[in-house]
C-alpha cells in the first residue's frame, strides 16, 4: 500500500478522524459516516421497539388484561411492530452495512450519488420524528397492517402522523435502493465483473430492486389512507361505496416483498461470514445468485398470501398458495448451499460463524413453518394466530437479527479500527440463540392452540407457554444489551484492528482498519475471483496481532 | 465498471463538473442517467396503486363514473394534453440547445418549459376552482346530483341519477391523482427554474449537460401521466 | 393451568380431523428436514474443524445436486399444496341443505340469528352432527370468526357477506374467537359455541320466549318498506318477480349472468343500479342507510324463503328446512 495519509497529530487519516465536529458528521458525503449515522438511528428505534416488546411480554404474564389498558396494549403492538419494520429491519442492514461496504467491496471510492445518500438518512430522521411525535402524542393503534376501515374510519388516534412517517422512511429506503442499483452497476472497479461480485453486494442487488419498485405501493396506500382520514373520502368505505380489500392488496403488494428486503441482506451477509470461516469458496456461486434475484422476483407475484381468508375467491387462494411455495425453493437452495459450504472446510468458531450457524437453523425452521402457511388447510386455522408471530419472527429475529449481528461482528474491526472482546461475543451469541428460542417456540404450540394475536387477554389454558415466552424474553433482552455495552467499550479499551484480522477474501479487507474517506489509495483492478481462498492461507489465530504492512 | 486507471488521472484535471468519486465523465453520466430511469421505475409504481384503484371502481361503477366524467371540461383538458406535449417538445429542444452548445437558446427553451408546465398548472387550478364552485371536491361539503349519461334521451320522469357516493369516489381518485400530477409538476418547473439559472450563468456545455438530460427525462414521464390520466378520466365512456 | 396437557386443540368438527393430519405430516417433515439440517451442519462443523496441516477443499459447486434438490423439494411442496387444497376447497363448498345462521359482527360482539328467529349473543347453539353454515357480515370494521376446534374461520367484512360452514362431531362448549384486530376490545370480542345433542338442541330452539322465524320478518319488512309494490308475485310488476329466483343464475341487462346468492340479493337492496336484470329499467331506489344489517339478514332469508333449490320443502316453527324434499 502507498505511504499512508496522517492527520495534524500524526494519525493516520482514516474517515473516523477525517474532520471532526457536528457538522463534518451532519454534512458528511462519505458513504462509510453516514453508514455510522444510520447505525446510531436504527439502533435507537431498535430499542424503542424491543421495549414495546418487553411490555407485551410482560402483559402476556397473566391471562387477565392487568398491566395495561387495551387501548395502550393495542398501541404497543402496533408500535413494536412499525418501528421494528419500517425503522429497524428494512433500513439495518443496507443502510449500515451496505453502505459501507458496498463501495469497498466493489473497488469504488463511494456510491454513485453520495448527496441523495445523505438525503436518505434526512428522510429516515424525519420519519423517524413523525414516528416519536406519534409516539409521545398517544401513539397509535391499527396494528403495523393499518387496515381498513379500522384505521380510516373507527379510531382517533394519530394514524396520519404514523403513516407519513412511515411514507418518509419509505422513500428513504427508495433512494438507498436507487443508489445501490447505480452504484453496482456503474462503480465498480476494472476487473471487477458480476460474476466476482461478494454475494453481499448480489444481495444488496436484489433488494434494492425490491425496495425500488415495491416501496412506492405501500407509499402510495399510506397516502390514500391519509387522504381519506383528513377529507372523509369512501376509499375504502364500504358505506360509501369502497372496498376494504383494496387496501390489503395495496398494502400487502408491498409488505410482502418488504420481508425479502430483511432477508435477503442477511443472506449475503451470511455467504460472506461462512465462506470466510470454512475459508472456502461458496458452493454453488451461480446458484446463490439466481437464488437472491428468483426470491426478490417470485417474491412480488405472492402477497395475497396473507388474504386467504379475508374474502378472496377460492381460485385467487389457489393461485397464491402455489406461487408461495415456488419462492420457498431459492430459499431451500441457499440453505443447502451454505451447509455444503462447510463440506470439506477447515472451521473455526468465532463469534460471526457462531450467528451464521444460529442463522442458517433458525432460518431454516421459520422457512419450514412458511410451507405450513403457504398451505391453505393449515393457513385457514392458524392465520392471525401465534403461529404466524412464531413463523415471521423466527425468520426476522431469528434469521435477519442473528445475521445483522453476526455482521457487525465480522466487519466491526473494518468500521471502528478496533477488536470486538472474542469471549464475550460468543457468550452474547449462545444467550440470544437460547433466550431466542425460549421466546419463540412456545408460540408455535399457542398459535396452533387457536390463541389469536394481538390479544391483551386470553384463556387461562394458554398461560403456561406465555410465560416460558415471556421467559425467554428476558434471557434475549440480556443478549441484545451485550454487544451494545462491548461494542462501546472497544471502541475505547480494544485491541487496534488490523486491515484484514479474518485473513479474509473481499476489496474490503484490502484497506486498512478503519478505511481512509476515499477507501482506495490507487484503484484497485480485480484479477481474481470471488472467495479465493484457495490463494488465502489460514484464519490468523490471533486476530489482533496480525502483522499490518502499513506505515504506523 | 469502467476501464482504466490513466483515463481517471487525466480527465481529473479538465473537467470541474466531474466529481470525485467518478473515474471518468463518461461513468458519471451513465451513472445519472440510470439514476433518472430508476426513479422514474419507481414513480411508475407510485402512480400504479392509484390507477389500480382508479380502474378496480371505474370497472365496479362503470355508469355513475361516467356521469363525473362527464363533469369535467373535455377541452380544457385537451388543451393541457397539446400544452405538455408542446412542452416536451421544448424540453428536446432545450437539450439540443445545450449539445450544440447555445446557451441563450438553451436558457429560452428552459424558460418555455417553465412558462408551458405554467399554463398547464394554471387551466389546472381553474378546473379545481369550477370543481370547488359545483360541490364537487369529496369531503364535507360533496353534494353530486347529475345524471346518468345518455339520460337526456329519456323522458324527464324515467331519467336516472348517478349514485352520489359513486360519483364521489371518482372525486377522490381523480383529485388524488391529478393532484399528484400536478405536485409532480410543480417540482418539475421548479427543477427547471434551477436549471434555467444555472444555464444562463453558463454551466452547461457540450461536454456536460446531463442535468438537462435526466430533467427531460422526468418532465417526459410526468407529461406520459398526463397522456394516461386525460382519456382515463376524461375520455372513456362519456357517452352511452 | 394443567386441565388437559395444553398442547393441542380440541377435534370437534369434521374438518378438524382432516386440517390435523395435514398439519402432523408438515410437522414430520419440517422435523426430519430440521434435524436433518441441524445434524449434518453439526457433524460438518465438528468433523471439518481446522486442523493442523489440513487445507481446505474447494469445491465449485454442482448442477446436479442444485437441481436435485430443486426439484425434490417443490415435488414435496407440491404434496403440501395438493393436500391444502382439497382441504379448502372442501371448506369452501358448503353443503345444500346446511342449516343457515346470521352473523352480525360489531365492535366488539358477535349477534347470531337462527331462521327461527332465536337471537343470541356471543354463544351459537348448533346441532351436532348436522351442516351448519354461517352467513356473516359486519356492522364496522373487518372482524373475523374463528373457532379453533373446528379448525376455522373466516373474516367478517363490512358491506357484504361471507360465509363459513362446518359440521360439528361432539358435543361440548368450544371457544369462538374474534381473529382480525378490530380495536380496543378485541380481545374481548370472545364466546362460545355450544355444540348439542339433537334432543338437546331442538329443545333450546323451542324454549324461551316464542321467536318469529326470520323469514317472516323479512316478509314484514318486504311489505313495510314497500318493496312489493313492484316485486309483486301475482302479476309482473315494475321489479323481478322474486318467487323462485333465488340461487338460480340472473341474466343481467349488460350481458353477465350471476348467481342470486345473499351477496346479490343484499346488493340488490343497498346498490341496486350495479346489478340491473334484463329487461328491467333501473328505477329501484337504494336502501342504504335505511335498513340495518339485521333487517337486511331477514329480507334475504324471506327471498331465499320464497323458492330456490332448497325450496319447496316445508319449514318448521324453527325457520329449519326438512331434510327431504316433499313432492
Amino acid at each position: 500500500m502507498a505511504t499512508a495519509v496522517r492527520t495534524d497529530t500524526g494519525e493516520r487519516e482514516n474517515y473516523l478522524n477525517a474532520g471532526h465536529g457536528p457538522k463534518s458528521w451532519l454534512l458528511t458525503v462519505d458513504h462509510k459516516r453516514i453508514a455510522l449515522l444510520y447505525l446510531i438511528s436504527i439502533t435507537f428505534f431498535f430499542f424503542i421497539g424491543g421495549f414495546f416488546a418487553l411490555l407485551i411480554r410482560l402483559e402476556l404474564l397473566t391471562p387477565a388484561g392487568d398491566l395495561v389498558q387495551s387501548d395502550t396494549y393495542n398501541k404497543l403492538f402496533t408500535m413494536h411492530g412499525q418501528v421494528m419494520v419500517f425503522f429497524f429491519l428494512v433500513p439495518a442492514v443496507p443502510a449500515v452495512l451496505g453502505n459501507f461496504l458496498i463501495p469497498l467491496m466493489i473497488g469504488a471510492k463511494d456510491l454513485a450519488f453520495p448527496r441523495i445518500n445523505l438525503l436518505s438518512w434526512y428522510l429516515f430522521i424525519i420519519g423517524g420524528l413523525l414516528m416519536i411525535f406519534t409516539i409521545l402524542s398517544g401513539g397509535v393503534d391499527t396494528g403495523w397492517t393499518f387496515y381498513t376501515p379500522l384505521s380510516t374510519e373507527f379510531l382517533k388516534t394519530n394514524v396520519v402522523s404514523a403513516a407519513i412517517g412511515i411514507f418518509f422512511a419509505g422513500f428513504s429506503s427508495i433512494l438507498t435502493g436507487l443508489n445501490f442499483i447505480v452504484t453496482i452497476h456503474r462503480m465498480r472497479a476494472p476487473g471487477m465483473t458480476w460474476n466476482r461480485l461478494p454475494l453481499f453486494v448480489w444481495a444488496h442487488y436484489a433488494t434494492s430492486i425490491i425496495q425500488v419498485l415495491g416501496t412506492p405501493v405501500v407509499a402510495i396506500a399510506l397516502v390514500l389512507v391519509v387522504l381519506e382520514r383528513l377529507f372523509h373520502l369512501g376509499i375504502f368505505n364500504p358505506l360509501l361505496g369502497g372496498d376494504p380489500l383494496l387496501f390489503q392488496h395495496l398494502f400487502w403488494f408491498y409488505s410482502h416483498p418488504a420481508v425479502y428486503i430483511m432477508i435477503l441482506p442477511g443472506m449475503g451477509i451470511i455467504s460472506e461470514i461462512v465462506c470466510c470461516f470454512s475459508r472456502k469458496r461458496i458452493f454453488g456461486y451461480k446458484a446463490m445468485a439466481l437464488a437472491l434475484l428468483g426470491i426478490a422476483v417470485i417474491g412480488f407475484l405472492v402477497w395475497a398470501h396473507h388474504m386467504f381468508v379475508a374474502g378472496i375467491s377460492v381460485y385467487a387462494a389457489l393461485v397464491f398458495s402455489l406461487l408461495s411455495y415456488l419462492v420457498a425453493v431459492p430459499s431451500a437452495i441457499k440453505v443447502f448451499n451454505w451447509t455444503a459450504t462447510i463440506y470439506k472446510g477447515s472451521v473455526t468458531y468465532q463469534t460471526p460463524m457462531l450467528y451464521a450457524f444460529g442463522f442458517v437453523g433458525l432460518f431454516t425452521i421459520g422457512g419450514l413453518t412458511g410451507l405450513f402457511l403457504a398451505s391453505l388447510g393449515v393457513d385457514v386455522h392458524v392465520h392471525d394466530t401465534y403461529f404466524i408471530i412464531a413463523h415471521f419472527h423466527y425468520i426476522m429475529v431469528g434469521g435477519m437479527v442473528m445475521a445483522y449481528l453476526g455482521g457487525m461482528h465480522f466487519w466491526w474491526p473494518k468500521i471502528s479500527g478496533r477488536m470486538y472482546p472474542e469471549g464475550w461475543g460468543k457468550l452474547a451469541a449462545l444467550i440470544v440463540f437460547i433466550g431466542f428460542n425460549l421466546t419463540f417456540f412456545p408460540q408455535f404450540i399457542l398459535g396452533y392452540m387457536g390463541m389469536p394475536r394481538r390479544y391483551h387477554s386470553y384463556p387461562p389454558e394458554f398461560q403456561i407457554l406465555n410465560v416460558l415466552s415471556t421467559a425467554g424474553a428476558t434471557v434475549l433482552a440480556v443478549g441484545y444489551l451485550l454487544p451494545m455495552v462491548y461494542f462501546m467499550w472497544s471502541m475505547r479499551y480494544g485491541k487496534p484492528a488490523p486491515p484484514n484480522p479474518w485473513n479474509a477474501a473481499g476489496l474490503e479487507w484490502q484497506t486498512p482498519s478503519p478505511p481512509p474517506t476515499f477507501n482506495f489509495d490507487e484503484e484497485p483492478v480485480v484479477t481474481w475471483e470471488a472467495y479465493n481462498y484457495d490463494e488465502m492461507g489460514e484464519i490468523p489465530e490471533k486476530p489482533e496481532n496480525v502483522e499490518v504492512p502499513v506505515a504506523h | 465498471m469502467h476501464t482504466s486507471q490513466a483515463a481517471v488521472d487525466e480527465h481529473a484535471h479538465e473537467n470541474p463538473a466531474l466529481l470525485h468519486h467518478f473515474a471518468t465523465e463518461e461513468q458519471q453520466k451513465n451513472a445519472a442517467s440510470l439514476g433518472m430511469w430508476v426513479f422514474l421505475a419507481q414513480e411508475v409504481m407510485f402512480f400504479g396503486g392509484m390507477f389500480c384503484a382508479y380502474l378496480v371502481y371505474r370497472y365496479k361503477y362503470f355508469a355513475d363514473f361516467g356521469s363525473a366524467s362527464q363533469q369535467l371540461d373535455i377541452r380544457l383538458g385537451a388543451i393541457n394534453t397539446v400544452v405538455l406535449i408542446c412542452s416536451s417538445l421544448t424540453v428536446v429542444l432545450a437539450v439540443r440547445a445545450a449539445q450544440i452548445g447555445k446557451r441563450m437558446a438553451l436558457v429560452f427553451w428552459l424558460v418555455a418549459t417553465i412558462f408551458l408546465g405554467l399554463v398547464f398548472l394554471g387551466i389546472k387550478a381553474d378546473e379545481y376552482a369550477e370543481k370547488f364552485e359545483k360541490h364537487h371536491v369529496p369531503g364535507a361539503s360533496f353534494s353530486y346530483h347529475e345524471l346518468l349519461p345518455s339520460q337526456e334521451k329519456l323522458p324527464e320522469a324515467e331519467r336516472q341519477y348517478a349514485d352520489p357516493h359513486h360519483a364521489e369516489m371518482y372525486f377522490s381518485l381523480y383529485f388524488a391523482m391529478t393532484g399528484m400530477h400536478a405536485l409532480h409538476m410543480i417540482i418539475g418547473v421548479g427543477l427547471f427554474g434551477f436549471l434555467a439559472y444555472k444555464a444562463w450563468r453558463g454551466k452547461y456545455t457540450p461536454d456536460y449537460y446531463t442535468p438537462i438530460e435526466n430533467a427531460g427525462l422526468y418532465w417526459h414521464f410526468v407529461d406520459i401521466v398526463w397522456i394516461y390520466l386525460f382519456p382515463l378520466l376524461y375520455l372513456i365512456d362519456r357517452h352511452r | 393451568m394443567f386441565g388437559h396437557l395444553p398442547l393441542w386443540p380440541e377435534n370437534a368438527s369434521t374438518n378438524a380431523g382432516n386440517v390435523d393430519a395435514l398439519y402432523i405430516f408438515l410437522l414430520l417433515v419440517s422435523g426430519i428436514m430440521t434435524v436433518l439440517i441441524f445434524a449434518v451442519l453439526t457433524a460438518f462443523a465438528v468433523r471439518f474443524r481446522k486442523q493442523k496441516g489440513q487445507r481446505a477443499v474447494q469445491i465449485e459447486g454442482s448442477h446436479h445436486l442444485e437441481i436435485t434438490w430443486s426439484i425434490i423439494p417443490f415435488c414435496v411442496m407440491l404434496m403440501f399444496f395438493v393436500w391444502g387444497a382439497v382441504i379448502f376447497f372442501q371448506e369452501r363448498t358448503p353443503p345444500q341443505d346446511a342449516t343457515e345462521v346470521y352473523t352480525v359482527a360489531k365492535q366488539w360482539m358477535w349477534k347470531f340469528e337462527h331462521k327461527g328467529g332465536q337471537r343470541e349473543i356471543n354463544e351459537l347453539h348448533v346441532p351436532v352432527g348436522r351442516d351448519v353454515k354461517m352467513i356473516m357480515t359486519s356492522q364496522d370494521v373487518i372482524h373475523s370468526f374463528f373457532v379453533p376446534a373446528f379448525r376455522l374461520k373466516q373474516d367478517v367484512v363490512p358491506g357484504r357477506y361471507t360465509t363459513l360452514w362446518f359440521r360439528a362431531t361432539k358435543a361440548g362448549t368450544y371457544h369462538l374467537f374474534c381473529s382480525q384486530y378490530c380495536g380496543t376490545q378485541h380481545s374481548g370480542m370472545v364466546g362460545w359455541v355450544t355444540v348439542m345433542e339433537p334432543r338437546d338442541y331442538e329443545a333450546w330452539m323451542s324454549g324461551g320466549a316464542a321467536n318469529q322465524p326470520l323469514a317472516v320478518t323479512g316478509e314484514k319488512l318486504f311489505t313495510e318498506l314497500g318493496c312489493v309494490t313492484c316485486h309483486r308475485s301475482d302479476t309482473q310488476g315494475r321489479g323481478p318477480n322474486l318467487v323462485g329466483v333465488f340461487g338460480k343464475p340472473v341474466l343481467l341487462e349488460d350481458g353477465r349472468t350471476v348467481i342470486a346468492d345473499e351477496n346479490y340479493v343484499r346488493e340488490s337492496i343497498l346498490e341496486p343500479a350495479a346489478k340491473i336484470v334484463k329487461g328491467f329499467k333501473p328505477v329501484m331506489p337504494t336502501f342504504q342507510g335505511q335498513v340495518s344489517d339485521e333487517q337486511l339478514n331477514a329480507l334475504v332469508e324471506y327471498v331465499k324463503s320464497l323458492g330456490g333449490p332448497q325450496s319447496g320443502r316445508p319449514v318448521n316453527a324453527n325457520g329449519v328446512a326438512a331434510a327431504t324434499p316433499q313432492p
